[in-house]
């Protein structure tokens, strides 16, 4: 067994680092990739609770980003209510979806690859509908204006937006743990693990992934309000994009599904490549292709992510020791 | 403004079923490989997408005319499916049907960041001679490459329909298909069918890509516009069914092209996530039930 | 009563798998229903645990409806089944399992934790708790599907099956287990291929055959009946004996 003082101090540890990491990092392109590792993290966190504790692969997790990536953004700018305020109706908006889309795909029993296939459908039809419709821009997009503060979730400096990815992080982390340590976690393991005995056991299935989707949803909402803040602008194919669906099933299943801190090691590692493919050859595609090969490498050989390995080694230490 | 529509709605439907013959093939490969192997292959989409490169490049570089190709990038696709089944996909999947989807979703991004990194992300279009010549039908002009490809697919459908009912092979593998342990039991090497199944599925790829060149583009993302219609086309007709792909095939492809037609380009594409959502919501088994 | 069943039916297309059956069980009595592969067994099981949505008929537990109930309503209402074909949360660890079944009862960790862990002595697994379900022996699986639904806390256990696959000790040892929860006011219903133990066991006895009831009393009555001869032995088998 593991020392809970130790987790804590380790914990305490990292948190005071990453506090303090932009007083060190003086390069603002450095700050901005961390910024990006958090953001990937979080998201991938989202994912994680669907797909790593409840055992729901979605393709199409995107659609709660681009929902709330919409929804602050056409309040900002259609009837100016600040994204700090517009953030909770992103996270509203994004639970909202994940309830709607959860219970018709749950209700109906759809599982495994239906399931993730149901899920990149509704993302496409979200995406289409946002093209065609007026009140989004359309094909166009939607621009928003340059105006920093914290009411505007806007800041001059990346320091903001790393702090801002940081707390993300920070809340992806504690629901995480949460679930760790709750009933509601154990009974979504228990869904991933063998439905059928988690029902029999009186685990009332469909409610459990309805409610894992929503808070899915809901962190993928406020996802989008950051990124909307961020970057100014957002369109359909950004809102929508089969390639974000993909990289928050990449980070989580490369660091490690179902665990605490896999969504944030498989950032941190993915990004890693890619920023080291990217010096050797500026060439769009590499990375990717590499990081198709690192997927169908940890599907195959490393089930439990890169946090499997070190745990598997620590537990054969156990198993010496004792 | 709508009796404008109207008057266009008998082309629509023609062009649809013209697209639709090519979507049922597409559709036909990963009903085959889910009806028979039961696994669910993401990659399809980007494999469409590599044989329409490879039509394509034959073009360019031998001046081969894409209906030739045909006879080319058919058994080359049989060869490379059957290879990364035999000595990939087979031996790393194993267990949930989730991985063999994540894995087929690693390869799918390899295979498109691949075409983007040698290609590049232009979008590539050819012109054959016959390119503008085309059959006045009174109504509509239809083009010969369409033509040609509509009558082309619906041969290579018929083709496959003869090889699984009449044949020895298809009757070995529609063994596999139904009882993969029988079959091991009375000697059937069950892995080389799983491998050759998959090949034939990637080789209606092949033939595919061939006949949608002439008609449509190629960049490395075509197939990902595929991968939801030939999706939303299988279960249509019913994941297995070889009649359910065709008639799904055509179905969606008319939808598509009427849909088109009445809510305008950009909302006409909302018909085929739409209804694969409802079907897979209301009808999981598809309407035309399942079988292979 | 416990548990009522009238006039259940269940049917898979054209084929009638359960056919008009009848059965009770009283408070306190462990009762059991047998007869031979394919009887349509574990089909009344599912139909009487939600799993599966009887065509006709009605189930009653303790005196209130559960015909169209979810499984998971079902065990919150006191009724709690076991699979046949064991069903553990494999990557979990024996305790953790139990844990699912005891937090039917709480969302508090500790205490469901406690649960599990009086549920795991009561079985005998106790060694076993920090084990991972799928390293467990056969053995060992079936006591974890009895000690998953024991830790729900229920009324009525259905048991499906729980001494396949165990050699005469690890029987004797379950059937023991079993006594020991009977004693503890639970009721019990099972499924048992095992006829020394359903004789040592049972109070009553249903016989199952084609979908069909067609004998009904203690099992040492049941034993001697023409009809369940019949049915296990084949076509003829009761005369012949008789005769012989």
């Amino acid at each position: 067994m593991k020392l809970p003082f130790q987790s804590t101090f380790f914990m305490a540890l990292g948190l005071l680092v990453a506090v303090l990491a932009p007083f060190g990092i003086s390069s603002k392109f450095q700050l901005d990739v961390l910024t990006l590792i958090f953001f990937t993290a979080y998201l991938g966190q989202s994912w994680n609770i669907l797909g790593g504790y409840a055992g729901q692969f979605s393709f199409g997790g995107v659609m709660f980003f681009g929902t709330g990536a919409y929804t602050s953004s056409i309040l900002l700018s259609s009837f100016g209510l600040p994204p700090i305020i517009g953030i909770f109706a992103a996270i509203f908006m994004g639970a909202l979806l994940g309830l709607v889309v959860g219970y018709l795909s749950f209700r109906s029993g759809l599982r495994g690859s239906y399931f993730a296939l149901i899920t990149l459908a509704f993302a496409e039809l979200l995406r289409v509908l946002a093209n065609s419709v007026e009140f989004t821009g359309g094909g166009v997009g939607l621009f928003l204006s340059y105006a920093p503060g914290l009411y505007n979730l806007q800041f001059t400096s990346p320091t903001g937006f790393y702090y801002f990815s940081l707390i993300l992080l920070v809340i992806s982390l504690a629901i995480a743990m949460w679930l760790e340590h709750s009933r509601f976690g154990a009974q979504l393991v228990a869904i991933r693990e063998n439905e059928d005995a988690a029902e029999a056991l009186g685990v009332d299935t469909l409610k459990c992934k309805i409610y894992a989707i929503m808070i899915m949803g809901g962190m993928g909402g406020a996802a989008g309000t950051f990124y909307a803040q961020k970057y100014l602008y957002i369109d359909p194919p950004i809102s929508y994009s089969i390639a974000l669906s993909v990289e928050m099933l990449l980070v989580t299943i490369v660091g490690g599904m179902g665990t605490v801190f896999g969504p944030l090691i498989g950032s941190f590692v993915l990004h890693t490549v890619n920023e080291i493919a990217r010096h050797f050859i500026s060439t769009p595609g590499l990375s990717l292709i590499v990081y198709g090969f690192i997927l169908i490498v940890i599907i195959s050989y490393l089930p439990n992510g890169l946090i499997g390995l070190f745990r598997k080694t620590q537990k054969n230490k156990e198993d010496n020791d004792a | 403004m709508f009796s404008v529509t109207l008057s266009l709605l008998p082309a629509g439907i023609i062009n649809g079923l013209m697209f639709g013959a090519i979507y049922a093939l597409v559709a036909l490969g990963l009903t085959l490989i889910y009806g028979v192997l039961h696994i669910i292959n993401f990659a399809h989409g980007a494999m469409l997408m590599l044989a329409l490169y490879s039509a394509y490049f034959l073009f360019k570089i031998l001046n081969i005319d894409p209906y030739i190709s045909i006879l080319i990038v058919t058994p080359a696709s049989y060869v490379f499916g059957y290879t990364i089944y035999r000595w990939g996909i087979g031996r790393l999947s194993g267990g949930r049907d989730q991985n063999i989807l994540l894995i087929t979703l690693g390869l799918s991004i390899i295979l498109e960041n691949s075409a983007l990194f040698f290609f590049t992300g232009d979008q590539q279009t050819i012109s054959l001679p016959y390119s503008y010549e085309s059959f006045d039908l009174g109504f509509l002009y239809l083009s010969y490459p369409k033509l040609i490809s509509f009558v082309a697919s619906l041969v290579i459908c018929v083709l496959l329909w003869m090889l699984m009912t009449l044949t020895d092979l298809g009757k070995a593998i529609r063994a596999v298909a139904k009882e993969r342990d029988g079959a091991r039991l009375v000697g059937i090497d069950v892995e080389h069918v799983f491998a050759v199944t998959f090949g034939i599925g990637v080789a209606c790829l092949g033939a595919a890509g061939c006949m949608l060149l002439p008609i449509f583009y190629v960049d490395p993302y075509t197939g990902n516009m595929f991968v939801i219609i030939a999706f939303t086309i299988v279960v249509l007709g019913g994941m297995g069914s070889i009649v359910g792909a065709l008639l799904g095939g055509f179905i969606i492809g008319v939808t598509e092209s009427v849909g088109g037609l009445l809510l305008g380009e950009s909302l006409g594409q909302i018909g085929i996530s739409l209804i694969f959502i409802l079907i897979l919501i209301f009808k999981p088994t598809g309407i035309f039930g399942s079988k292979v | 009563m416990m548990l009522e069943v009238k006039s259940l039916t269940k049917r898979f297309g054209g084929l009638v798998a359960v056919s008009d059956v009848d059965l009770d069980v009283a408070k306190g009595e462990i009762v059991s229903l047998i007869g031979p592969n394919g009887a349509g067994k574990t089909t009344l099981f599912a139909s009487i645990a939600g799993f599966l949505k009887p065509d006709e008929g009605e189930v009653i537990l303790n005196g209130t409806s559960i015909t169209k109930l979810k499984p998971h309503k079902i065990c919150k209402q006191g009724m709690v089944r076991t699979f046949q074909i064991t069903q553990p949360f494999a990557t979990l660890n024996t305790l953790e399992n139990i844990m699912i079944g005891a937090y039917a009862n709480t969302s508090n960790k500790p205490l469901a934790k406690s649960n599990a862990e009086r549920v795991a002595e009561i079985v005998g697994m106790t060694s076993l708790l920090y084990q991972t379900a799928d390293g467990l022996t056969v053995a060992a699986r079936k006591r974890l599907e009895l000690a998953r639904a024991l830790a729900t806390d229920p009324q009525l256990l259905l048991l499906d099956e729980v001494m396949a696959g165990l050699n005469p000790t690890e029987i004797d040892e379950i059937v023991d287990v079993i006594k020991g929860i009977r004693d503890t006011g639970i009721t019990i219903f099972l499924i048992e291929h095992v006829m020394k133990a359903v004789v040592n066991l049972s109070d009553r006895t249903y016989v199952l055959n084609d979908g069909k009831l067609i004998a009904h009393g203690t099992p040492n009555s049941i034993a001697s009946d023409p009809a369940v001869i019949e049915a296990y032995l084949g076509h003829g088998a009761a005369k012949t004996m008789a005769r012989g």
